[in-house]
């Protein structure tokens, strides 16, 4: 009951929000000054072209009017035509999305392991010079953002020690025998492992960068939960059971301490998706990131705001299962 | 026990010197820009372009840390290039801060309508990503130093509305508020005169950290080339050339990346380090 109340009250609130999303992004991106028109019709053409094409996208009717067609077209999953391509947005957004979310999910996985080691080997070694060193590195981590994490890396191992590639997601003269765009996946259940190695060595970098700051708030704070279930008598009587200090923290602190970090892992999770469009640009990485980034230059207005929404519907999806996942693990909220 | 505290406080204020010296440093190279630069940061001389580092074989004199593909002087345009970073910093933080902490006291403290209509304004903006909606926004406004301004105002009011609403909400339920009303202060009174100075340090805090915010969006901006005039020095500029020629000219993105670097963790550290000192909330 508790749960299903939970669902429902996300839901109503998450479709308020995407509802503000769209209303934004259609009105912003009609103040675009320059005529979208005139830029989809070669030179020279007549006023009739003008006014034939103006009226083929609905843009010689009042805004709302405007609005209302392009609102029921995205809900039909119709999001227009790419200005520079020529193509429908949503088969070309669509096309994108498999490279930023394998970018994205790598980058959690390699943010989760580091943060979690460092956690659990600081609150193993609380007190000492190791805890002290860790806590050093990890204020250092959060206070640089991905962008610049980026650029040192690509120094450090694509300059200094070339031992990762810096830039595209995969070498190009490569013959690719994929159907869909997942390469990361797909080639690994085809078991074409040469070509896997060369996707992660393109992806590692990126997917480091974007890592980095979020492994640091997981350490910081599933360090701090660790030490404060470390005091919890269930935890002394386990001690006093005999049992070694990694398995008291392994298997009886850590099942209590993780809660608070994973709720907050799932809100920086889409600070993470976030970064990638500048962390796409970084290392021209063919995802939805770097295809925006054009989009905005060529003025590819319905391109923009495709992805603009997609991007905000995994946004408040990621949001929407991480308050459900914690409402079903939290007893507390589940029988509230 | 005690003395490893005295330790960590001694640490801590060493880290509060150390980015407050390096930003200081900062302002007076920004203010003095034209005396202190050895060169003119726009001037191209092809026969100079990519000339090393003054440490390293075929270094020019008076070309300190080298020249770009242009021949520009890598130094000169940093310490050009601190002028806009600071501008963008000094101007955008503050004005986000005002906004986004007026929103958030209001939203905290006068609840109701108020409240509902700004927390799912924030709902909304969370559900944007951050660098592409100001990229959109500088696609919109077209280039220039006050688009990238605007830009970080719109984007960023909602860090200081989430974290002074929630702020302001706790204050609000404490005694020292309601003896306030019993004693005859009307609603905004209190929120000015009790609530305010008692969420400003928190205020502070995270004005700070947002300068550090403000310098990489600018950055960022100039690396994908929509900030200012593309001639114009910005230490992300320098940066999107230093990435394409990092093979042949690694200087030109070393030192700008090094000098934003050292900015970006001085502002956040200089946070962290007056949060530490004076803030018991957000610690």
């Amino acid at each position: 009951m508790g749960l299903l109340r939970v669902l429902l009250l996300r839901l109503a609130t998450t479709a308020v929000t995407l509802a503000g999303v769209a209303v934004i992004v259609f009105f912003v991106i009609r103040v675009v000054p320059g005529n979208p028109i005139a830029m989809m019709l070669p030179p020279g053409a007549t006023d009739a072209d003008i006014a034939q094409l103006t009226a083929l996208y609905g843009l010689d009717k009042p805004i709302w009017q405007q609005f209302v067609i392009w609102l029921s077209g995205v809900l039909q999953g119709d999001f227009g035509t790419s200005i520079t391509t020529r193509q429908p947005v949503l088969g070309l957004v669509l096309g994108r999305l498999p490279a930023t979310l394998e970018l994205s999910i790598m980058a959690l996985v390699m943010a989760v392991v580091m943060g979690g080691l460092a956690a659990l080997w600081g609150t193993k070694r609380r007190g000492t010079r190791v805890e002290g060193a860790i806590d050093v590195a990890n204020g250092m981590a959060l206070s640089v953002p991905d962008f610049l994490w980026g650029l040192v890396l690509i120094l450090l191992f694509g300059v200094l020690v070339p031992v990762f590639h810096i830039s595209g997601r995969v070498t190009p003269s490569l013959d690719l025998p994929f159907t869909t765009n997942f390469y990361l996946f797909e080639s690994l259940l085809r078991l074409r492992f040469d070509l896997w190695a060369d996707i992660v060595s393109h992806m590692f970098m990126p997917a480091l960068a974007l890592a980095i700051p979020l492994a640091a708030i997981i350490g910081q704070l599933l360090k701090q939960s660790l030490k404060e279930t470390m005091h919890l008598d269930y935890v002394t009587l386990a001690r006093t059971k005999g049992y070694g200090e990694t398995h008291v923290i392994l298997r009886e602190a850590l099942r209590n301490a993780v809660l608070p970090t994973l709720t907050l892992v799932g809100v920086q999770f889409t600070f993470l998706i976030g970064g990638t469009v500048i962390i796409e640009r970084l290392f021209s990485y063919e995802g939805l990131g770097n295809m925006a980034i054009d989009a905005v230059i060529n003025r590819d207005l319905p391109l923009i705001q495709g992805i603009v929404i997609l991007f905000a519907v995994i946004f408040t999806g990621v949001n929407l299962v991480v308050d459900l996942l914690y409402a079903a693990l939290n007893p507390r909220l589940r029988h509230a | 026990m005690l003395d490893g505290r005295g330790q960590v406080k001694r640490r801590a204020g060493l880290r509060l010197w150390l980015s407050a010296g390096w930003l200081g440093l900062l302002v007076i190279v920004a203010v003095f820009a034209p005396w202190i630069a050895p060169k003119d940061p726009l001037a191209q001389d092809l026969f100079l372009g990519r000339l090393p580092p003054f440490w390293v074989n075929g270094a020019e004199p008076g070309y300190l840390l080298g020249t770009d593909s242009l021949g520009r002087d890598v130094l000169s345009r940093i310490i050009f290039g601190a002028r806009i970073a600071l501008a963008v910093a000094l101007v955008a933080g503050t004005v986000t801060c005002v906004i986004g902490a007026m929103l958030g006291l209001m939203a905290g403290f006068l609840r109701g309508w108020v409240d509902l209509v700004i927390s799912r304004l924030i709902d909304i903006w969370m559900a944007f990503p951050p660098v592409l909606f100001s990229i959109l926004l500088i696609a919109v406004l077209g280039p220039g130093l006050m688009s990238i301004i605007i830009a970080i105002v719109v984007i960023d009011w909602t860090r200081f509305a989430r974290v002074v609403r929630a702020e302001a909400m706790a204050q609000g339920a404490m005694d020292y508020v309601a003896s306030a009303r019993v004693v005859g202060r009307g609603r905004v009174g209190t929120m000015w005169r009790e609530i305010l100075p008692n969420v400003l340090p928190t205020i502070v805090v995270l004005l700070t950290l947002e300068m550090g915010i403000a310098v990489i969006v600018e950055a960022i901006l100039s690396f994908v080339n929509l900030s200012i005039a593309t001639d114009d020095p910005t230490w992300g500029g320098m940066i999107a050339e230093g990435r394409t020629s990092v093979y042949q000219a690694w200087w030109v993105l070393v030192f700008p990346l090094v000098t934003l670097f050292l900015t970006v963790l001085a502002f956040s550290q200089l946070g962290e380090g007056l949060k530490d000192r004076f803030d018991p909330v957000l610690r």
